[in-house]
């Protein structure tokens, strides 16, 4: 019966490790996909009830510097950009928030699995850069 | 810009590919695409530029409940996320040294073979059976799940980690190369190989497939395919269907998705076929 008990305790502490890891991460998704929306639903509100971009034209922007001057003058397509840049940040904060979790948990096979990935993506990135 | 009514219209579109998206593993390109090119006569390259988006908002979207409610085997996600990210970073440097059409019928031949195994599979709800491979236990990738439909907590192991391991390579291979069918590859791998039930296998594919994406989507955001105005209302629509996809997805049965997956399978095949021989 002792025993028991102490296999139970023992199961009951590793599922709570393992919700606190899950749980974590799952956040660091909800944080990502909720301020993004946010600020795609104000961009596209402003679209909608503007009918103005920002912009002449069909014209978009894609440099940074340009979109965040848009940013600062509230034009829409700017302030879209600025959510979507964000959205597609999210995915590569959850990488990175994952290092940092199972470093806490002191589960280093996942911390270099996940360092692993995050530097191929940088790779991807500056390559996307470079091409 | 477009019209006012055209972005409802993409919106409530975008809607329907994320709640298919979320319940299939999928990026929902296969609905987004054709949406937005066919129906509402869209250029191409801004419908490709949106499907990558909506991959994005799938993922993110979905994968936050599907983690919570332990669907989704995080650690299983990330061991395949080192081949499909070194797989789509050897697709994206080879893609100008390879033929395509040659790779096109390669896969469809693969796909079609899977859509065959799975339909001889198709009324299995939960693997039976399962020999834990050595590395599942070093690298704790068993799990379980609550499943509300069965009404019991679903313990399962995995196995076959060598091909599917490979077959997540070719994935990332063939979406950083032709830009599609990453997730359906991911999912087809974990059911047939890794022998997973098929909600982790769609809920584990669901979290890959945004790290995927995000690899190439600022090539995609620099070179101006990201178009704000289309872009918008898919983030935004798909966002909102991944979220109820994911409430979804747990009402359902196994071989139940395993039979939507299973017509989805068919077509993709198909038309990588007719590509491939149309060059």
């Amino acid at each position: 019966m002792v025993v028991n008990t102490v296999n139970n305790e023992e199961v009951h502490i590793k599922e709570a490790q393992a919700s606190t890891i899950e749980n974590l991460i799952s956040q660091s998704l909800r944080i990502g996909v909720g301020i993004s929306a946010l600020v795609i639903a104000i961009g596209f509100a402003l679209l909608l009830f503007t009918g103005q971009t920002g912009y002449a034209g069909p014209f978009f922007p894609v440099k940074m510097g340009e979109i965040l001057k848009g940013l600062i003058q509230l034009k829409p397509y700017a302030v879209i950009d600025v959510g979507l840049i964000l959205l597609i940040l999210t995915p590569v904060f959850r990488v990175a928030a994952s290092v940092v979790v199972f470093w806490r948990e002191k589960d280093y096979t996942y911390v270099i699995i996940n360092l692993l990935v995050l530097l191929m993506l940088a790779v991807g990135f500056l390559a996307g850069k470079a091409g | 810009m477009i019209s006012t009514a055209t972005s409802l219209l993409i919106l409530l579109g975008s809607i329907l590919a994320g709640i298919f998206g979320a319940l299939l593993g999928l990026g929902g390109g296969i609905i987004i695409i054709p949406f937005l090119t066919l129906a509402l006569g869209l250029d191409i390259r801004y419908a490709i530029g949106a499907s990558i988006v909506s991959i994005i908002a799938t993922s993110s979207g979905a994968a936050a409940a599907f983690v919570r409610d332990r669907l989704t085997n995080i650690r299983i996600g990330m061991f395949l996320q080192i081949a499909t990210t070194a797989g789509a970073l050897t697709g994206a440097y080879i893609s100008g040294l390879i033929n395509a059409r040659i790779l096109y019928i390669i896969f469809a031949l693969v796909l079609g073979y899977s859509a065959l195994a799975m339909f001889q599979r198709r009324n299995i709800e939960l693997p039976e059976g399962v020999v834990a491979h050595p590395l599942a236990q070093k690298l704790k990738l068993e799990g379980s799940y609550y499943d509300q439909v069965l009404g019991k907590r679903v313990d399962y192991t995995t196995t076959g980690i060598y091909p599917s391991f490979s077959i997540m390579y070719v994935a990332g291979v063939i979406s950083g190369l032709l830009g599609i069918g990453s997730g359906i590859f991911k999912v087809m791998a974990m059911d047939m190989y890794m022998k997973l039930p098929m909600k982790v296998s769609t809920a584990t594919s669901n979290f890959m497939i945004g790290v995927t994406a995000a690899t190439s989507a600022g090539i995609y955001f620099a070179r101006g395919d990201i178009n704000p105005s289309i872009a918008a209302p898919v983030a935004l629509g798909v966002l909102v269907g991944a979220t109820l996809g994911s409430k979804l997805l747990v009402r359902l049965k196994n071989a139940t998705i395993r039979k939507i997956f299973l017509p989805v399978l068919l077509y993709i095949s198909l038309e990588m076929l007719i590509k491939g021989l149309r060059g």
